[in-house]
């Protein structure tokens, strides 16, 4: 049983490590993207939701050729801390960050460009710095996109199968999630396992969902 | 004393404006400024907070400078002492009343200063309250606290009261010029309403397509007839601000005038007002 739900176990512990980096990292480019005011805003919002677009695979290409020891990113994690990152949970990190990264700041950025701008003025007027004004103002009034940024990640992540099977492949224990078990299931013709994995993944998604969905609506209606 | 010169070229959605305005201002002063939507009232409030940058200009408050384009300076509103009450009151959401003033409160200054601002505007009962739960006029009041607890050398307000019931707008009038015999400040305020202005201000700009068309006393707003005659019963007396206010029913307005040397006013006192000269014609 216990090999049986290990990559359940691999692929909460992926999404549990992405989400919380990803809470990390997210902060900061929300700021650098909503306080900047010159012409390089959209390439900034272009690079940040380009994983929504690309197929799963052409990331997954690119990882792997930056990834891989001679690669300047894998020979870089070798050198410094003989860690290798292609085929190996370290890698799979990287990749998840790349390819949630939109679910995590797009909704939190759109949620603060959407509050009125003046809120960020009265701040400034106040003596607060951007800082100041986006971890005090901002922030706090966009926390129920903040919660549904971080579920959305954690879920879009135990999901993720293209760039995991391009940079991890399927090693027990190491790299076989969920989405990749399945699809080894199938290729092995056990579908007892793949149908138990695929009914799992399915709950888990729609329950995620309808969480969220029902968290928007008692917000909206005034109840949290 | 604050000088202002701006320019700048705005976009609106009645298309291109050239905003070129410049005035002085005495320190303490309570100024107005009015004019048709889009001549560019609240573009001057915002440059003046730095908010805006204009395209050229100087602004000068108390012989510091704020902008100047030629010595290229231009201070973040972070670093200017201002205080603006935005049109919406841009209250923050999460916080609570007590919440927004401390948060607005700096470092240096006393947190007894938010009781007592709380109480000149009688809104101890609210500090507690977060702002949806409260009325037009009690937000108002709360973004009028929140700016002066940072006691600002110049204080903007943008079309503060239009919002509100007349009531209500005459109650805030009364807490602004309260708040302003209190703490010293400057006030720029941007208004429609004649009879505030004529409450309020010592002096009007006019503007019109972003030029000052008419810098005057507001009671050149009052219609033509009552010009240079005003009479009714005197409301209010500021000794500190050497000024009274005088309720004339006939125009339904508050108005406010400098005390005579001479006489010796009191509160209810029937007075006539032509010019410079004031008669008092009953005090029973």
């Amino acid at each position: 049983m216990a090999t049986l739900l290990q990559p359940f176990v691999l692929s909460l512990q992926l999404a549990f490590v992405t989400t919380s980096l990803l809470f990390i990292l997210a902060i900061p480019l929300v700021y650098a993207i909503y306080f900047h005011t010159g012409p390089a805003k959209p390439l900034l919002k272009a690079i940040v939701s380009m994983p929504l677009v690309l197929p799963p695979t052409v990331l997954g290409y690119y990882l792997l050729i930056f990834l891989r020891p001679d690669g300047w990113l894998g020979s870089l994690s070798q050198q410094l801390f003989d860690i290798r990152l292609v085929f190996s949970f370290p890698g799979l990190v990287i990749g998840s960050l790349i390819f949630s990264l939109p679910f995590m700041v797009n909704p939190i950025l759109s949620a603060i460009e959407n509050l009125p701008l003046s809120y960020k003025e009265a701040a400034y007027t106040l003596g607060k710095s951007r800082w100041n004004t986006l971890w005090h103002v901002l922030l706090p009034n966009v926390k129920s996109s903040v919660v549904v940024g971080l579920v959305m990640t954690f879920a879009h992540t135990i999901g993720e199968f293209g760039v995991i099977l391009m940079i991890g492949g399927n090693i027990p224990g190491e790299t076989r999630v969920a989405s990749i078990a399945i699809y080894n299931e199938v290729e092995m013709l056990n579908f007892d396992n793949a149908n138990l994995y695929a009914g799992i993944l399915l709950a888990f998604s729609f329950v995620v969902l309808l969480i969220v969905y029902m968290y928007q609506n008692r917000r909206s209606q005034g109840v949290i | 004393m604050i000088k202002v010169s701006l320019h700048k070229s705005l976009m609106g959605s009645e298309g291109h404006l050239d905003l070129d305005v410049a005035f002085e201002m005495p320190l303490r002063a309570i100024w107005a400024i009015m004019g048709p939507s889009g001549s560019g009232k609240t573009s001057i409030l915002k440059m003046l907070a730095g908010l805006m940058k204009p395209d050229d200009g100087h602004i000068e408050v108390n012989s510091q400078c704020w902008f100047d384009n030629e010595q290229r300076i231009w201070k973040k509103p972070q670093q200017r002492s201002i205080g603006f009450v935005f049109q919406d009151y841009a209250l923050f959401p999460n916080m609570t009343v007590r919440q927004n003033l401390a948060y607005a409160l700096p470092s240096s200054t006393q947190e007894s200063l938010i009781d007592e601002v709380m109480a000149l505007m009688h809104m101890e009962m609210l500090q507690s309250q977060k702002p949806h739960k409260l009325s037009g006029g009690q937000q108002q009041r709360v973004a009028l606290a929140r700016a002066i607890v940072r006691q600002p050398k110049l204080l903007l307000l943008d079309e503060p009261f239009a919002a509100l019931d007349r009531n209500m707008r005459e109650k805030l009038q009364q807490d602004l010029l309260n708040l302003h015999q209190r703490f010293d400040t400057t006030i720029l305020l941007v208004s429609h309403d004649a009879m505030e202005v004529v409450r309020l201000a010592d002096k009007v700009l006019e503007l019109e397509q972003g030029k000052i068309t008419k810098m005057a006393k507001p009671i050149a707003l009052l219609p033509e007839i009552h010009q240079g005659l005003f009479e009714g019963e005197v409301v209010e007396i500021n000794i500190a601000q050497q000024y009274f206010v005088l309720l004339d029913k006939r125009v339904s307005a508050l108005l406010r005038f400098t005390l005579p040397q001479h006489i010796q006013l009191r509160k209810r006192d029937k007075v006539q007002v032509e010019g410079e000269q004031i008669r008092v014609q009953s005090n029973d």
